[in-house]
């Protein structure tokens, strides 16, 4: 049933998918001016064998522990009479606005002789490091990535399937099993993805907790030896080990049918009375709030009130949030109008080409994003050099970096939404542009906005790209909170942090508020 | 609604448009600096500066790393007109890479020998020694090691930090290559890690450590523990050099240097100068707790006298400390990194 894409699809969304094979033209183009009997030496090393596996290892545990956190959450705040679910929803949105860096210094800082608890209560806590530090410090705030798409899923989650199940005589825990998960699979595995490549590249956290994972070998290219060329070909190595991941992902949604078919009405569930579960589940939502949240709160207070830095820190705050913002809106707006004709002609219009495409927007994720921000500068003095520092640059670049963030929650939306309507409107006499604007676009409100806001919080704090394409002299507050710390300023750091999760937290209340009561 | 998008996203291509008008105009009295170094520390030198020659300094602030090889991708197209790095490896790669410009000879004659490079392309800003950081609580007088190599023995076994990814300790890797010779040093790295060395991600992870009681022995830079003390005067960690001329006790420079082909070489040219005034080198030691590359500043009372240490510190010219390559690929058959 598959037609060919409409034009006003296929062209920007063609255009997506070039414009990632940009950086991967740039690695391919290093990596050639490499000398081979080098690129063999660094490349099949053992060790490199026995980083792969602890980056799996890694990956494997944040996957779980994200899970366990992210969907009782979710479900939690759109299903049940749980009050509060916007408050609710805003926090567990908001530790994405944490540096990674700040979550590990939070964690870290707990235990030890020299730990908060230990200072404070004179109670001494191991300290807190290794695998375990690492899948904890990654999970707390990459958690809402799950959240947020598998949020989207259940709101958009039609009822009647599950009620039809219901008087069939299914039990809940079938129904749970057999239609609500597997209706939620293409959220829960955008999630997924998202997340695994997230702690495929990352590096701050798994430097402080001092677990040694496969990026560790190229930030030492970057970092320690100075080089872009051999960086290219680990760089490359990554790039293929998220390839896996991306692929399998697209392996296991395969031949999925979301969206109810036949006659009926798409309607809405009445919430779960939670009765006497209501205690565990405010239990369990503290307990998230309060690590995700509160322990990176105490740290910054603690730094705070060790050294308290002069009020001249404090004016500055604002100022450069507002900074930091006039480039991160436009970025988010940018990657979500990349993400939407890719995410439309994957669900819609299902071909080799489309899946290839989507596909692609995934380079940019996964791509370390030092990598991705060189390609940009090689781009950039390469053809037009007036964008060169320039912000429209900084946009293009992040915008890249998120597109794949984007797609989640649109992706999952278009999947539970019935052709048929998009049908009824041509029938109706409506041309695929004014079916696009009139039919599909108010359904996708929710997800817009929801990827709006992932990318928003993204570029919030984001480094490698903002070090290398900003203009000189715009400094976001993702840049002065990292330069503080690592000259080990912490009192300094703390409130430039502070104001990251502050501010990015009101604006994403923001952005949420938007989505009415309407559906 | 799509309507309001569509708006907000052709005001955002405008807004974007506008931006690129704004910052094509460069005032030709700028001096551009790409700076390695964190903005807490520069910035009250940029302004002295500013007030003081009317020289407008635009910074581009990033990792040392990360800035060296953004200057290598530029090429001749960099805006930049100087580069201030963190440590010495950096500004040899940039060298050997020939970004960087011959400096006047009147800049850096009169500094000692440690602190100049002998192809005159860069100069040192500010000294870091590096040392050992201890528990005193958990470390005896007679348990401080003499000799960096000591610390390979049994009574070391797991309780020694190092920061194998770290730029300041790969720096010394590479003067112990350059001492010691590579087999030595390569027996050395290895002794260590069978004797169950800790690694951690950079220096003041270490000194954390060290005060945690994660680890009793850190090989950090000097500056670290100065911070954490002035902020708590218990704070329960010291640090202290190995025996005079101990490798261990290299002395590595955070240097800055002129861009090749720029055309603000005079103004570049000044501001060099004035980082190496004796008010700017005051700043460095009195506040950023690094050592001065002159004597006439007045001393921080936190850190030993210059001439100690230029007594301690091993004789290394720094242009020896550019072999990083030789030193990554010791440290990965030694499957350190």
């Amino acid at each position: 049933m598959a037609q060919r894409a409409p034009l006003h699809i296929l062209a920007p969304a063609l255009l997506v998918a070039v414009a990632m094979v940009v950086p991967l033209g740039y690695l391919g183009l290093r990596a050639f001016q490499a000398d081979p009997q080098t690129v063999m030496d660094l490349v099949f090393r053992e060790r490199n064998l026995h980083l792969l596996i602890n980056t799996l290892k890694l990956s494997f545990g944040v996957l779980v522990v994200t899970t366990i956190i992210a969907l009782p959450l979710a479900w939690l705040v759109t299903r049940t009479d749980m009050g509060h679910r916007r408050l609710l929803t805003i926090l567990g949105v908001v530790p994405l606005a944490v540096p990674g860096y700040v979550m590990a210094y939070a964690l870290i800082g707990i235990g030890g002789h020299y730990g908060i608890t230990a200072q404070l209560f004179d109670w001494q806590l191991p300290r807190i490091q290794g695998y375990w530090g690492a899948v904890a410090g990654l999970s707390l705030y990459t958690f809402p990535y799950l959240f947020l798409n598998l949020r989207s899923a259940l709101l958009g989650l039609d009822a009647s399937l599950e009620e039809s199940a219901r008087s069939m005589g299914h039990s809940e825990t079938a129904i749970f099993r057999r239609i609500i998960l597997s209706q939620l699979m293409p959220s829960l595995m955008a999630g997924w993805l998202v997340i695994g490549l997230y702690a495929l590249g990352d590096f701050g956290v798994v430097a402080l907790m001092r677990y040694e994972v496969f990026s560790y070998a190229i930030f030492n290219q970057y970092s320690g030896a100075f080089d872009r060329i051999y960086a290219a070909w680990l760089s490359l190595m990554l790039l293929a080990i998220a390839l896996v991941f991306v692929m399998s992902e697209s392996v296991i949604l395969r031949r999925r049918r979301l969206a109810s078919t036949g006659r009926g009405v798409e309607r809405h569930a009445p919430p779960h009375q939670l009765g006497k579960w209501r205690i565990p589940a405010w239990v369990f939502v503290s307990v998230v709030v309060l690590a995700s949240l509160g322990l990176p709160v105490v740290i910054l207070a603690y730094w705070l009130l060790m050294a308290p830095p002069p009020l001249s820190f404090f004016l500055e705050v604002p100022l450069v949030f507002a900074r930091s913002a006039v480039a991160a809106m436009p970025a988010a707006l940018l990657a979500t109008a990349m993400a939407l004709p890719v995410a439309y002609l994957a669900v819609r219009h299902p071909s080799r080409m489309a899946n290839a495409v989507e596909r692609s927007a995934y380079i940019g994720y996964a791509i370390p994003p030092l990598t991705l921000a060189l390609a940009l500068v090689f781009l950039a003095l390469n053809t037009v050099t007036v964008l060169y520092q320039t912000l429209a640059l900084l946009i293009l670049g992040w915008a890249l970096a998120t597109v794949a963030l984007a797609m989640g929650p649109l992706r999952s939306t278009l999947m539970q939404m019935r052709p048929s309507m998009e049908e009824a409107a041509h029938s109706l006499g409506h041309g695929p542009s004014s079916t696009f604007f009139n039919v599909v676009f108010p359904h996708l409100r929710k997800s817009i906005l929801a990827a709006l806001a992932l990318v928003f919080l993204f570029c919030m704090k984001e480094l490698p790209i903002t070090f290398l394409l900003a203009p000189t002299g715009y400094t976001t507050l993702a840049v002065t909170v990292f330069s503080r710390t690592s000259e080990g300023m912490m009192a300094e750091a703390a409130p430039f942090a502070a104001a990251i999760m502050l501010f990015s937290g009101l604006s994403v209340a923001l952005i949420l508020n938007r989505e009415g009561d309407r559906h | 609604m799509q309507n309001k998008l569509i708006g907000l996203i052709v005001l955002v291509l405008i807004a974007a448009g506008g931006y690129l008008g704004i910052s094509a105009v460069n005032e030709p009295s700028t001096l551009t600096l790409y700076s390695g170094r964190g903005e807490s520390m520069v910035r009250p030198m940029i302004e002295r500066f500013e007030s003081r020659t009317g020289i407008n300094v635009d910074v581009r602030y990033g990792d040392t790393a990360q800035l060296a090889v953004l200057l290598q991708e530029e090429g001749d197209q960099t805006p930049a007109d100087v580069f201030w790095g963190q440590d010495a490896g950096a500004m040899g790669s940039l060298a050997k890479a020939d970004r960087l410009a011959t400096l006047p000879e009147s800049l850096y004659s009169d500094l000692p020998p440690i602190f100049r490079s002998r192809t005159g392309e860069w100069v040192a800003v500010t000294g870091r020694a590096r040392t050992f950081v201890y528990s005193p609580e958990r470390v005896s007088e007679s348990e401080k090691p003499e000799s960096v190599f000591d610390l390979t023995e049994p009574q070391y076994e797991g309780r020694v930090g190092w920061a194998p990814t770290n730029g300041s300790f790969q720096s010394f890797v590479t003067a112990m290559r350059h001492e010691h010779g590579d087999e030595r040093t390569l027996e050395w790295l290895e002794a260590m890690d069978d004797n169950g060395v800790e690694a951690f991600r950079n220096n003041s992870s270490q000194v954390e450590g060290v005060a945690d009681g994660a680890i009793d022995f850190g090989l950090v830079n000097n500056y670290y523990l100065p911070r954490y003390k002035a902020n708590d005067e218990q704070y329960p960690a010291e640090q202290d050099f190995f025996e005079s001329g101990d490798i261990g006790n290299l002395v590595n420079v955070a240097g800055t240097g002129i861009i090749k082909g720029t055309e603000n070489r005079e103004q570049a040219v000044e501001f060099i100068r004035f980082l190496l005034s004796p008010e700017a080198q005051e700043y460095f030691t009195q506040e950023v707790h690094e050592y001065p590359v002159r004597s006439d500043v007045e001393r921080n009372p936190q850190l030993k006298p210059l001439e100690e240490l230029v007594n301690a510190a091993p004789e290394i010219n720094l242009d020896e400390l550019e072999d990083l390559e030789g030193t990554l690929d010791l440290l990965r058959e030694a499957d350190l990194i």
